[in-house]
């Protein structure tokens, strides 16, 4: 059984991590035992999160001939993402946690794109990724790597940020959908436009190799809800 | 009976994080986590503060009801969840959470309705549900009135409102009157000062030629803010326990006229009422009232299990299990529409 060499001890512990994300239109799911990984599946459908995500949970483990108990830990895209999407994302997360009592490790979603970029190494120097937060909106941030964010995340118009972003390599379905403003958007093929679980575990294995710690898993929304005060009466009674 | 199944319930479709457990008719836990608060200033439920509060809330409210319960949840023979109707977005909180515990528990995931759970949560307080039962539910989201053959399987609607359901428009007067959100609870409690018939407010779809069963409370609503308006604009003092009563009489009285009629109509001898209005104190002096003119059994749960809450859902989803219903499968979709006629939803493999 693979086994990793954990933080500045270096202490070998036996490793089964379950990664998904659910902040980007893709349901993406993927097994890490510390060494390679084993299964991943990823759909792109923006509306089916909550539908597709735990067949997808049940196919990675089936494919790696595992089960959800075998696992040590879990790992999970903390946003920013269109909401009800992330939601399923995360509540499933700390259902697992909870019921088999293993930690949930929250890793910022744009984290696992910038990795992914590196992965394909489209990240040489600074870039940017940047999703899409509806609205004509978009969630980004800027690195100087693909472990090193320096900047956001952050929601924003893309006009708004253009000085920030025009010219700078970038990635993400943000740059893809507003090429005017992310003039330096990578339309490679290996560029990545959504999230991948595959990239998002394989990132998580550095940091708990490295220390690191992880985000608490508990969702980036980055804007306050939408909610309407009604005019409303004046009240005619005392309280 | 230790034989009898053990469910965990979970509701989530407007701002209730209801987390029930029950092992068949018995209640053993009933876990509420309420964003009511958080909405008042709003004037109504707010869907996005609603699911943001669910999320949060979901899994401490679980251990809660485990704790209460006294099990553990290696124990559980099922797991069941509001699949709809309800908010879009809050629904789908609990179903993924409990496919979550489902998958990783190793038990059947039920999928089961809103509104025939508010019908089956009286097995808990009154034993079994003679079939068929007569339901009349009403609260801020629904007012039906269902005929129910078969809890689990067998849920017809014979009528609903046209337009507000009875508790928005309970709301809606409380707004009016500025006795703030929710307005339920306040009309109730100002109405035992007032006078019901001081003011003769319509009363919806009862003429001759209307739907028997359906409802409508959009008039009356409005005819309560003209009523009020025009006092105020003579620079008179509104009698807000008057018109509170008043207004709540009419509702109550159409309410209860109607679930008599269909009971009638229907050679059905039970009437259970559920819901948030179901609290108020008239619907169910009224209600008693009329029931034992006509011979017919009134069977109220307590209010607490009248508004939205867990033990409903765990209370269908053990009828379930006991009657060897089919399990939802992992696909299970959130549907904020979902009919009453789908009194379970199998999912999309099944
Ligand atoms: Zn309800």
């Amino acid at each position: 059984m693979p086994t990793l060499a954990v933080g500045a001890s270096r202490t070998l512990v036996t490793v089964l991590l379950l990664a998904f994300d659910t902040a980007t239109p893709a349901v993406t799911a993927a097994l890490h035992d510390g060494r390679s990984v084993l299964a991943e599946s990823t759909e792109v459908d923006a509306r089916r999160h909550g539908e597709l995500l735990m067949p997808a949970v049940d196919r990675v483990l089936r494919e790696a001939g595992t089960k959800l108990d075998a696992v040590t830990g879990i790992v999970v895209g903390v946003g920013p993402g269109p909401y009800t999407g992330l939601r399923v994302g995360l509540v499933t997360a700390a259902a697992f946690g909870d019921a088999l009592g293993i930690p949930v490790h929250g890793i910022c979603t744009l984290d696992g794109i910038a990795y992914a970029a590196g992965q394909a190494g489209l990240a040489e120097g600074p870039f940017v990724v940047a999703t899409d937060a509806r609205r004509k909106e978009v969630y980004w941030a800027r690195y100087d790597s693909p472990r090193s964010r320096v900047t956001g995340p952050a929601v924003d118009r893309p006009a708004d940020i253009a000085e920030q972003v025009t010219g700078v390599p970038a990635v993400g379905q943000g740059a893809v959908l507003y090429p005017e403003v992310f003039t330096g958007v990578r339309t490679d093929p290996a560029a990545p436009v959504h999230q991948s679980a595959a990239a998002l575990v394989a990132l998580a294995v550095v940091k708990l190799e490295a220390g690191e710690d992880f985000l608490p898993p508990l969702p980036l929304y980055l804007r306050r809800p939408d909610a309407q005060v009604p005019a409303g009466y004046k009240a005619v009674l005392p309280k | 009976m230790a034989d009898e199944p053990l469910v965990l319930g979970i509701e989530t479709s407007c701002d209730e994080t209801g987390v029930g457990i029950v092992r068949g008719h018995t209640l053993l836990a009933d876990a509420i986590a309420s964003s009511v608060d958080e909405h008042a200033r709003f004037g109504g439920v707010v869907p996005e503060v609603a699911s943001r509060a669910h999320l949060e809330a979901m899994v401490p409210t679980i251990q809660r009801a485990l704790k209460e319960a006294g099990v553990s949840a290696t124990d559980l023979d099922g797991i069941a969840v509001t699949a709809g109707p309800g908010l879009a977005g809050a629904l789908l909180v609990g179903v993924s959470a409990a496919k979550a515990y489902a998958y990783a528990l190793g038990k059947p995931l039920y999928g089961v309705n809103h509104l025939a759970s508010h019908i089956c949560v009286d097995q808990l307080e009154h034993g079994p549900l003679p079939e068929p039962t007569m339901a009349l539910l009403v609260s801020g989201g629904h007012s039906s009135l269902l005929l129910a053959p078969d809890i689990t399987g067998d849920v017809r609607p014979l009528g609903s409102t046209i337009d507000d359901a009875a508790g928005e428009a309970f709301d809606k007067v409380a707004r009016v009157l500025g006795l703030g959100f929710p307005g339920g609870p306040a009309i109730d409690r100002y109405s035992r000062e007032g006078d019901p018939a001081a003011i003769r407010f319509p009363r919806g779809l009862t003429g001759g030629r209307d739907p028997i069963y359906d409802f409508s409370f959009s008039g009356l609503k409005t005819a309560v803010a003209r009523w009020v308006e025009g006092k105020r604009r003579e620079g008179a003092d509104v009698p807000v326990a008057d018109v509170a009563a008043s207004f709540q009489e009419a509702v109550v009285d159409v309410l209860t006229r109607k679930a008599i009629r269909a009971c009638k109509d229907n050679g059905v001898d039970h009437l259970m009422i559920g819901g948030g209005v179901a609290a108020n104190s008239r619907l169910r002096s009224l209600a008693k009232e009329r029931c034992e003119d006509a011979g017919i059994v009134l069977r109220v749960p307590r209010p607490k299990l009248c508004t939205d809450n867990g033990a409903m859902v765990a209370a269908l989803g053990a009828e379930m299990v006991a009657r060897g219903r089919p399990a939802s499968t992992l696909d299970l979709p959130a549907d904020s529409s979902l009919q009453v006629t789908e009194v379970s939803v199998p999912g999309h493999t099944h």
